[in-house]
């Protein structure tokens, strides 16, 4: 690791350190609101298991994670409550728009649904599918693992769209 | 913020049963969700609390109002099938034949005697995985983590059947007005049969591993009590129904579909708390194994379609290579299906209870008002009876007892 | 036993029944809004019939004179039978409540007056249900567009 050659590289390696332990302890924040918290649970379970991937520690409490899966149609009502709970989450925080309902409005146009949560919420991951597959939902934290192994925060707002 | 000063104001002045005397001023208003664990989905409950005992408490609905009320009235028939997919997500497939069965009744056309036994088989494995997910989830709010995990694979087992019948594994749109999407074919029928034969065992298991728990007994016994006169008083239908000691199923009570020809059994408790409101949900379980064991001895080979070409849409590869079917395809799709003016009320007994499908029809392609009668929303309307009086931690027994989607209830 | 219960609800009630109709079994009998409250007591009362409400509908007509109805859904757990009674009524004319008669009656009142803006008299708690406290319009009336009227309700600031 070159650790007792003692070169300026150190600092890059405790970084590099860091990110590797978030990368592979990503604590979700299950933020279930409807049919996609269903498939979202259907991932914790025994046959996809999401804890091959270190992120089985669902943490109902924004203060403890670091990932925050949004599952499910975002209504008008409901904004207010997402946003605050996302306030709460200490940096650095990431966040999924798991599904069609929540990255676009999917289905749901009509007055009480927001046509996509990036309107008030910065997204990192955009999942497609009505709801989508719990594979599918095991990808979209593979690719937010890659974004925060490289764990730079510049590229933080480059958004990662996966197909179903 | 305005909305929650009104509803404070409304806790204050709603009468409460528990009055002390002499007690200092310790009474305290605590706000429970819309994003709680125990709260399955986004429901918000207001609780008033004297020490831990609940004083009183008032739900607060709407965090998933989609407006599917409005959006029907701007859909075709056939266009609102995935839509009803959405209502119940926890058993998608009876939504679809509850709102299929409401049009036909409209239009005043019968399907086939197989395409009704493959609806049987769909509503009964729907209310089993639904009642996998109740039943798992309410063991976990209760501390029985272990219970989630293993009704889950249950279920997973479920989903692989839906992916093989209908082609997805959680959001089906399997029924068609008139007929189904496809038939069922052999494979599937095979891997029914084949989890028929070990479900049952599994559930055993499960039953094994809670039902002689004492700390689970305790938990849940004489928790959430509500009388006969009150379940019938406050419109609630289903398992809670059920769990009070009125035998009531609108499987029996108003027979759809084949369910007349069948031979079941309703599970009826007579305790009226959470407890036995578990025990039906396990017992409907077992008799769901042994409709669809019957349906498929039971099922004949005909096809999944009625010939009625100006309401039905024929079969798509008959679309590809014959003119007529093209032509009928394309006026119903663009035109609609037209039924005769009039209102109907269609209601099947899905796994939460009553849903029904009010559809007022004047005579275009789209329904100019289609009401949703949602069970979860008429459960949850007596869940303040059951929680005020008791104690701050059996405010999730009791959410979990009454298993309430919050998708269905918010509309 | 459908038309035995129709026969004695016709004798009854004759003087409250404007209309029967019946379209595809579904039985609806069409009276005037002020006996609501007497024929909901007794087809709740009268112990051959003991009916209970299961749900509440209204129907926007968009007509100049009776722009809604008001729909009933009773079932009766004893006699395995389903009607239903309909009011016709005037556009910001109010409807007698049902919550003393039957307590569900409650928040279905509720669902209608958000969704239509219907009035119901003597209602005790008569808030919206599903849309925030400070919305204004009534979304199921049918002069409502669909996506709504743009900035009605607030969005949290990014």
């Amino acid at each position: 690791m070159g650790i007792e050659e003692r070169e300026s590289f150190f600092t890059t390696t405790i970084d590099s350190l860091v990110s590797w332990a978030r990368k592979n302890s990503l604590w979700p924040m299950p933020m279930g609101i409807s049919c996609c918290a269903i498939e979202m649970m259907a991932s914790a379970d025994p046959r996809f298991d999401i804890s091959r991937f270190g992120s089985e520690v669902m943490r109902f409490s924004p203060r403890q994670s670091d990932l925050m899966i949004v599952a499910g149609t975002v209504t008008y009502k409901m904004s207010h409550v997402v946003r605050k709970i996302y306030d709460q989450m200490p940096e650095p925080k990431w966040v999924i728009a798991m599904g069609a309902c929540t990255s676009t409005g999917g289905m749901y146009r009509t007055y009480s649904v927001v046509q996509g949560i990036d309107q008030f919420l910065p997204v990192d991951v955009y999942v497609a599918g009505c709801p989508p597959r719990p594979d599918n939902l095991l990808n979209a934290l593979l690719e937010i693992q890659k974004k925060v192994k490289n764990g730079n925060q510049k590229s933080k707002r480059e958004k990662i769209y996966i197909a179903e | 913020m305005l909305s929650s000063e009104k509803i404070y104001k409304s806790l204050e002045d709603s009468d409460t049963i528990f009055t002390i005397d002499d007690s200092i001023e310790n009474t305290m208003v605590l706000n429970m969700g819309p994003q709680h664990p125990a709260t399955h989905g986004v429901l918000r409950l207001l609780v008033k609390l004297d020490g831990e005992t609940v004083v009183s408490c008032i739900p607060d609905l709407g965090y998933l109002h989609r407006g599917y009320e409005k959006l029907a009235e701007h859909c075709s028939y056939h266009e609102f099938i995935p839509h009803t997919d959405r209502l119940d997500y926890l058993s998608p497939l009876a939504n679809n034949v509850a709102y299929v069965l409401a049009v036909e009744k409209l239009i005043g056309i019968e399907t086939t005697c197989r395409v009704k036994f493959i609806r049987v088989i769909c509503c009964e494995l729907a209310r089993i995985s639904s009642h996998l997910i109740s039943v798992g989830t309410f063991a976990m709010d209760v501390g029985a983590l272990t219970i989630l995990l293993w009704t889950f694979r249950e279920r997973e087992k479920i989903q692989d059947i839906f992916d093989v019948l209908t082609g997805v594994r959680f959001t089906t749109s399997f029924t068609r007005i008139g007929g189904l999407a496809n038939d069922l074919s052999d494979e599937v029928k095979k891997m029914i049969e084949n989890f028929l034969n070990q479900f049952p065992e599994k559930l055993d298991e499960c039953e094994k591993l809670i039902l002689k728990n004492k700390i689970f007994i305790d938990r849940c016994e004489g928790v959430g009590t509500i009388s006969k006169d009150d379940a019938i008083q406050f419109g609630a239908t289903g398992p809670i129904l059920r769990a009070c000691g009125i035998e009531h199923d609108l499987r029996r009570d108003a027979p759809y579909l084949v369910y007349d020809e069948l031979d079941f059994d309703i599970p009826v408790y007579s305790e009226g708390d959470a407890l036995a409101r578990f025990y039906v949900r396990l017992q409907e379980m077992r008799e769901s194994v042994k409709i669809i064991l019957q349906c498929l001895d039971k099922m004949p080979n005909e096809s999944i379609r009625i010939n009625v070409p100006k309401k039905v849409l024929p079969q798509k590869e008959k679309i590809y290579s014959k003119m007529e079917e093209l032509i009928h395809d394309f006026m119903l799709i663009n035109f609609g299906i037209n039924p005769p003016v009039g209102e109907v009320y269609h209601s099947i007994e899905s796994s939460k209870g009553e849903l029904g499908f009010y559809i007022s029809s004047n005579g275009s392609g789209y329904p100019w008002r289609l009401k949703i009668r949602s069970p979860s929303f008429c459960n949850l309307q007596i869940m303040p009876k059951m929680i005020v009086g008791s104690m701050i931690s059996d405010i999730v027994v009791i959410i979990g007892s009454v298993d309430p989607v919050m998708g269905e209830a918010d509309k | 036993m459908k038309e035995l219960i129709k026969k004695k609800l016709q004798e009854k009630l004759s003087d409250y029944i404007i209309d029967i109709v019946e379209f595809q079994s579904d039985l609806t009998f069409v009276i005037k809004a002020e006996n609501l409250t007497i024929i909901s007591k007794h087809l709740r009362d009268d112990v051959e019939l003991e009916y209970s409400l299961r749900d509440i509908l209204a129907i926007d007509r968009y007509t100049n004179e009776n722009r809604f109805e008001v729909v009933y859904n009773f079932f009766s757990i004893k006699n395995k039978l389903r009607i239903f009674l309909k009011i016709k009524i005037e556009d910001a004319e109010s409807v007698p409540t049902l919550v003393d008669v039957f307590q569900s009656a409650n928040w279905y009142e509720r669902e209608v007056f958000d969704m239509h803006g219907i009035k119901f008299y003597n209602h005790p708690d008569l808030r919206r249900i599903y849309m925030p406290e400070e919305f204004q319009y009534h979304p199921l009336r049918k002069e409502f567009p669909l996506m709504g009227i743009p900035n009605s309700i607030s969005l949290p600031r990014n």
